[in-house]
């Protein structure tokens, strides 16, 4: 029986990613034996799937530096809905597998693109936004090291100008950190193989993360026959639109693509032009703010407290906030400083109470999370900027006549 | 046309069925005669059918949990465990290649 919140998801996901939406799409049968498919066949989409023909942009900064920044697309060939086997886990030194089956049967929805992207950080970039995107809607909470978004890599390499060479498929990759480290790996082991006069087979491998390399799968030599056959149990999957939407149907199995579509939230790239426009930071801001779990509401809770242009206080946030959490490996949510406190802060020194360098002084004090407010790690530490002009030009006065001879020479050139 | 040795070879590994005699095999042969006389129909502009089913309705089923929680009884199930997992072999244990398993097809 098909989960209704599964279809949604799909058709959600398929128009965020700008795909034409299969009104009738159908289930069959792949047959295969392993010992987490308990059937010996996986419900899936093999000949008319759910949604077709879309894309994902994503954004890659050049040398490193998030000052420059290029758009690309990777096109999605289709989104299908299937069937989750069971998990494997291999125990090697006991020549055993074991099983487990709670997921076995669950709804997957797997995302086909094609081979647009030519090299790992690519290929990672190109998920991230992927992950973005699911999390935005809800389809998934999208976490690699959970299994909740898992990615199957095809590589091949092929002179330009020549047609596309071999694929390998490489599995078990768990981090879009290992996704770019297993693409690149499997690149130079071909490119190397075939310099070498070698060839590649038609092969799954998996990435091993220790190593850093891939190393061919068992039971996944050779081309696989699944005989596939239409499901048997599970009719045409029809939806709707506001123009087809037939009258007398039950509310509760009618998928309505326009009514989803209208509720469709702000996405990433939607959610990053708004940013830049509302608080007039830089485009490359908005990628990091959206980047780090909570970041984006951190400096929008900020703003809200401080009279500090947004242009100022993004600094603040991306320089000082950021790479304290990095540092000590926090999340935005476990930051020792809250949003009122760093806005606390910035209005000192807005009002010109301290100076930045002082402000940098006093944030290191906060970061220990005593409980002190800004003002009181101020007056601790000594730390105020003198208001009164007299006394300032004293201070300058003395320096200047301890000086005289360097005040000689500004004075001439 | 007969059913060649390498496709019934073919599909006993894919389907692990045994064809055991050549009345196993001369079953199979009168079903694909059976399926065959479909061909027979002129289907020209006509949509393949997917299933008996197919003017039916999908049932769509509300995300609710309905059942669950009956680990043991599924364990049950199975003929070795470790914790709550099921035991299998390492891997696929292949079908041996014709020539090393005991097969009537070897003669065929």
């Amino acid at each position: 029986v098909l989960n209704r919140r599964c279809v949604e998801a799909a058709v959600m996901t398929g128009l965020a990613l700008n795909c034409s939406i299969n009104k009738k799409s159908l289930f069959d049968r792949k047959h295969y034996f392993y010992a987490d498919l308990p059937a010996g066949y996986q419900i899936t989409q093999q000949r008319v799937p759910i949604a077709v023909n879309g894309s994902l942009s994503y954004s890659l900064c050049i040398d490193n530096k998030m000052s420059q920044m290029v758009t690309k697309t990777v096109r999605i060939k289709q989104i299908q809905l299937e069937q989750d086997s069971g998990k494997s886990l291999h125990d090697d030194t006991r020549s055993q597998t074991l099983v487990d089956l709670n997921r076995a049967g669950v709804g997957l929805m797997e995302v086909v693109m094609e081979p647009d992207m030519c090299c790992g950080e690519e290929a990672a970039a190109a998920v991230r936004e992927l992950q973005l995107i699911l999390q935005t809607l809800g389809s998934s909470q999208a976490v690699m090291a959970e299994g909740q978004l898992r990615v199957d890599a095809n590589v091949s390499v092929h002179h330009p100008g020549e047609p596309y060479g071999v694929r390998t498929e490489v599995k078990n990759i768990n981090s879009i950190r290992f996704l770019a480290k297993a693409v690149d790996y499997e690149i130079q082991r071909q490119i190397e193989e075939l310099e070498n006069g070698g060839t590649i087979l038609n092969e799954t491998r998996a990435f091993d993360s220790k190593l850093g390399c891939t190393v061919p799968m068992r039971d996944k030599e050779g081309k696989q026959d699944y005989r596939f056959m239409p499901e048997p149990n599970l009719p045409p999957l029809i939806l709707y639109d506001a123009k087809s939407l037939p009258a007398n149907m039950n509310h509760q199995q009618v998928v309505n693509i326009d009514w989803i579509h209208e509720r469709l939230p702000d996405l990433p790239s939607v959610k990053r032009a708004k940013l830049v426009e509302l608080y007039g930071i830089l485009p490359e801001h908005s990628f990091t703010l959206l980047n780090e779990d909570g970041l984006t509401e951190f400096f929008e809770n900020v703003v809200k407290q401080t009279p500090m242009k947004p242009k100022k206080v993004i600094g603040w946030i991306l320089n000082d906030l950021l790479s304290y959490l990095k540092e000590h490996s926090l999340t935005v949510k476990e930051s020792p400083v809250s949003p009122f406190l760093l806005a606390d802060l910035l209005n000192l020194l807005e009002k010109k109470e301290i100076s930045s360098t002082a402000a940098k002084q006093v944030l290191a004090e906060l970061w220990k999370g005593e409980g002190k407010s800004p003002l009181e790690i101020v007056k601790e530490k000594e730390l105020e900027l003198i208001q009164d002009q007299k006394e300032l030009e004293q201070i300058c006065q003395a320096v200047i006549d301890g000086q005289e001879n360097e005040v000689i020479m500004m004075v001439l050139g | 046309q007969k059913v060649t040795v390498d496709v019934l070879d073919h599909l006993e590994r894919l389907a692990l069925v045994d064809f055991r005699d050549s009345e196993g095999v001369e079953r199979l042969q009168k079903a694909i005669r059976f399926a065959d006389q479909l061909r027979e129909v002129n289907t020209d502009g006509v949509e393949p059918m997917d299933s008996v089913l197919e003017d039916r309705c999908l049932y769509l089923r509300e995300d609710d949990v309905t059942e669950g929680n009956c680990t043991k009884e599924l364990l049950k199930n199975a003929r070795e465990k470790v914790e709550e997992y099921f035991v299998a072999p390492p891997g696929n244990i292949p079908l041996p290649k014709l020539e090393e398993r005991e097969s009537f097809l070897q003669s065929s």
